[in-house]
């Protein structure tokens, strides 16, 4: 109980501090350039981000486009964006948005329904195989356009320039589908034209200015933004840094206003009063986890699945691998999930317990598994070998099998593996990231553990057409507690991202959904920072 | 002459064929590929409707000698493809990476060779002395400090300590960002130089046409010039044309390092997405770039020394 406590209280001294860095001066100053961080990779794949599904092209994306929702990182809920009101249907299907008329492009047009619903279509095409597409895959005559059976999107209706219909096929929230950077809306019939991957237009804060691939793309303050005063900075440069050695000394030097840290330096970070005025922590919506194949004989058994989550001292290698940068999962959704069970208790480190589990369940001498698992830091190998002598210990035998990432992501959707170690998002959405234990979904989608109960499911189904939020994450929550008695998986721990940033500059969010993906327009600069910017 | 560049020329299609078969083949056979790699994103598995539709987009449902056949036709017109990744022709990417790459290796190159081949001139004319021995144990370090390690020193000393230069970054495109990383790619075949140098102009300096030059009167500046320095110049040529030739390829560490935005970043990113068309043509590119440089200088041989033929 006490170390739940003092989880609770490091996360809410985390939030805190986070709001705290937007309230630090008086009031947001205006003008002047931010120099941020992109830090996952060594290059942008694109500039069409509709065609993208990575991470790293939503650091531009959020700077040049808008899309219909936004994900308040303050208030850790989707908003809307593109509209100012939107009216539900009683069977939560039929969604009439009133858009806004305030909204202009960079290339002066304003936006209308016509250019959502281009954009949708866009991203549905049937020749091409655009990653939002699945998001599309909701609206109803979604997945007949995609098929080619149909010369539009039915489910997408005009009523007006600034009313716009959506008739969904299931009650699904769409506010989750239409706040991914990768829905972003276009001007109608510009995307296709030549030239606009090189120079996006968006509805954006900032106007696309220029870009140097593979190190830099800067982007300028539009003055017709929807959101007056805002943005606040007259310049973002988005620093293309993939190496995090490189990003220190970079950071130090005060060359780069933030950093996104990983385990070691969050130590050495810690360690510098100075550096540690300026770190914002969060508990990221991802779940690191080893998953059971439940078709290989041991894991067929919920007491040998219970075992391996009682073998491991988690927390000991949450404080001396993970530096402390990460929580203790005590079952799928994370702590800021709105679903969260906070009485819920982690599996205890407990060996002789795994021991009898093992017994029990006619592995008393224990057996083989191998595990799959890539060279990350905070989630592979270096954890696999951690928790091999553990686990063998109460005889379960594991051997590593090292992959890279991009087989690893083979592997898995495939059934290829007895055990592996991965990192899946398990939020924002409680109701998607409870999805992948549904035994409707496939294996390839994201149930990779082929889990099936059917206790699991009513309550899955019944989250599905609650009436309320709240009745909604109540049978969440019982879903999430059934989880971890079934225990599919070793439920490792929830990410804590970690940024280091300057003391000059304020505003950033404390984001769940990734810490690193900022909105732009609320960042400023004060007098403080370096001169020349 | 002519018959020999257009040999190198001919020699040079048989060699595209076989590097591209190969990486065809090596990316068909180890696990992994585009589609899973893009829609997984480090955020758990992909979308199976999109990976399937991903992977006929792509062709990759086809067999391997079907996309290699239409490869080399696409290759022939000289159409390197479309990346997968980014829906822009290989061509574009590559074009918009080459003048930042060759920026920096003209640059690492000439450190190399204006501090490299003098460094080992001196020191060859002055065995035993402090700067022969500095400059070898320069040399050694040089050859066996990993550029990793070695760039990250440099901008700690001089962006971080010192404050005289950015740490990455291409900037404007001026020499204040090219400094570091050149230096950085530099420092190994500019110790190479100085090394092979130093061995070539010991290995002249005690031979009989010297020794005769020396009894016939000539010493010192003249020495030098006529006598070793024509005949060390081939084997410094055939260093440096080798060296220069594989910088490309060596760049891909120090691009990394210092967010340079050059073809070697662009490789490193497209292998490990399996982004098999940018692969194959930056390869391509490289070994162009290796087989250009080499037949100048096999050139440059006959020039500097006509007893060498190409017949």
């Amino acid at each position: 109980m006490m170390k739940k406590i003092a989880l609770l209280s490091t996360l809410t001294a985390a939030l805190l501090a986070g709001v705290a860095s937007v309230h630090a001066a008086d009031a947001p100053r205006a003008g002047g350039t931010v120099n941020f961080v992109a830090p996952y990779g060594d290059s942008f794949s694109t500039l069409d981000i509709q065609a993208s599904p990575q991470t790293q092209d939503e650091f531009y994306a959020k700077a040049i486009h808008r899309t219909l929702y936004d994900w308040d990182a303050d208030k850790n809920v989707p908003v809307l964006a593109l509209a100012t009101d939107v009216d539900i249907s009683a069977d939560k299907l039929v969604y009439t948005y009133k858009l806004r008329q305030d909204a202009f492009f960079h290339n002066g047009k304003q936006m209308t329904a016509d250019d959502i619903i281009a954009s949708f279509t866009r991203m549905a095409d049937p020749a091409k195989a655009y990653p939002p597409s699945r998001y599309i895959a909701n609206i109803k005559g979604g997945a007949d356009y995609m098929a080619g059976k149909a010369e539009a999107i039915s489910g997408l209706k005009k009523m007006d320039d600034f009313t716009l219909e959506v008739t969904l096929t299931d009650p699904v929230d769409p506010a989750f589908l239409f706040m991914r950077n990768n829905t972003a809306i276009y001007p109608a019939g510009e995307a296709d034209k030549e030239g606009f991957a090189s120079h996006p237009i968006g509805l954006g804060p900032y106007k696309f200015a220029e870009y140097v691939p593979g190190s830099r793309l800067t982007v300028e303050k539009w003055e017709k933004y929807y959101e007056k005063d805002k943005p606040y900075a007259d310049k973002i440069n988005i620093l293309i840094m993939g190496d995090a050695s490189a990003r220190d000394v970079a950071f130090r030097n005060k060359e780069i206003d933030v950093s996104v840290l990983g385990p070691s330096q969050y130590v050495a970070y810690q360690a510098d009063p100075e550096l540690a005025k300026g770190l914002l922590e969060v508990a990221e919506v991802y779940t690191r986890y080893v998953g059971f194949n439940l078709d290989f004989e041991p894991f067929k058994d919920k007491r040998v699945r219970q075992a391996f989550n009682h073998a491991i001292n988690t927390e000991l290698i949450i404080k001396r691998l993970a530096k402390d940068k990460a929580y203790r999962a005590s079952g799928w959704l994370p702590t800021s999930s709105p679903a969260y069970d906070k009485d819920a208790q982690p599996y205890a480190y407990d060996p002789e317990k795994a021991k009898a589990l093992l017994a029990e369940a006619g592995y008393a001498d224990g057996f083989d598994v191998e595990l799959t698992a890539t060279q990350n830091e905070s989630w592979g190998l270096t954890i696999v070998e951690a928790i091999i002598p553990m686990l063998e210990k109460v005889g379960i035998r594991v051997k590593a099998k090292p992959v890279e990432a991009s087989v690893l992501s083979e592997v898995v959707p495939a059934g290829d593996f007895q055990s592996f170690m991965w990192s899946s998002e398990s939020g924002p959405d409680a109701l998607t990231a409870m999805q992948c234990f549904y035994s409707k979904t496939s294996q390839a989608a994201c149930n990779y553990q082929k889990f099936a109960n059917a206790d699991f499911d009513k309550l899955f189904e019944a989250a599905k057409v609650a009436k309320t939020p709240e009745e909604k994450n109540d049978l969440l929550r019982k879903a999430n507690n059934l989880v971890q008695e079934e225990a599919p998986v070793w439920f490792f721990n929830y990410n804590k991202a970690v940024m280091a940033y300057q003391p000059w500059l304020h505003g950033l969010q404390p984001n769940s959904a990734e810490l690193a993906i900022q909105s732009y327009e609320k960042l400023w600069v004060d007098e403080t920072v370096p001169a020349g910017r | 002459m002519l018959q020999f560049v257009v040999r190198r020329i001919l020699q040079v299609i048989p060699t595209i064929i076989a590097i591209s078969l190969l990486i065809f083949v090596i990316f068909s056979v180890v696990p992994g590929s585009i589609a899973t790699s893009l829609t997984a994103n480090g955020k758990g598995g992909g979308d199976p409707k999109i990976v399937e539709k991903m992977t006929r987009e792509f062709g990759l449902d086809q067999p391997l000698y079907v996309r290699f056949g239409s490869y080399l036709s696409d290759l022939a017109r000289f159409d390197l493809g479309t990346s997968f990744r980014s829906r822009q022709p290989v061509a574009h990417l590559i074009g918009e990476r080459m003048w930042p790459t060759l920026k920096l290796a003209f640059a690492a190159m000439a450190i190399a060779m204006f501090v490299g081949v003098p460094l080992g001139f001196i020191a060859a004319l002055r065995p035993g002395s402090i700067i022969d021995t500095l400059t070898m144990i320069g040399a050694i370090s040089g050859l066996s400090l990993p550029q990793f390690w070695l760039g990250l020193l440099g901008m700690y000393l001089f962006a971080l300590t010192l404050g005289w230069l950015p740490s990455f970054g291409y900037g404007d495109g001026g020499p204040a960002n090219l400094i570091l990383p050149a230096l950085t790619l530099g420092v190994a075949p500019m110790a190479l130089l100085a090394r092979t140098t130093r061995a070539a102009v010991l290995d002249v300096m005690s031979a009989d046409f010297i020794r005769t030059a020396r009894a016939k009167g000539m010493n010192g500046f003249r020495l030098v010039t006529w006598h070793v320095v024509r005949n060390v110049l081939v084997l410094i040529i055939t260093t440096i044309g080798l060296q220069f030739g594989s910088m490309m390829g060596q760049a891909v560490v120090v691009e990394k390092l210092f967010s340079w935005p050059g073809l070697g970043s662009l490789l490193v990113d497209s292998v490990s997405l399996r982004d098999i068309p940018v692969v194959q043509g930056a390869i391509l590119v490289i070994v162009l770039w290796f087989l250009l440089i080499n037949t100048i200088v096999d050139i440059l041989y006959a020039v500097i020394d006509p007893r060498i033929s190409h017949g």
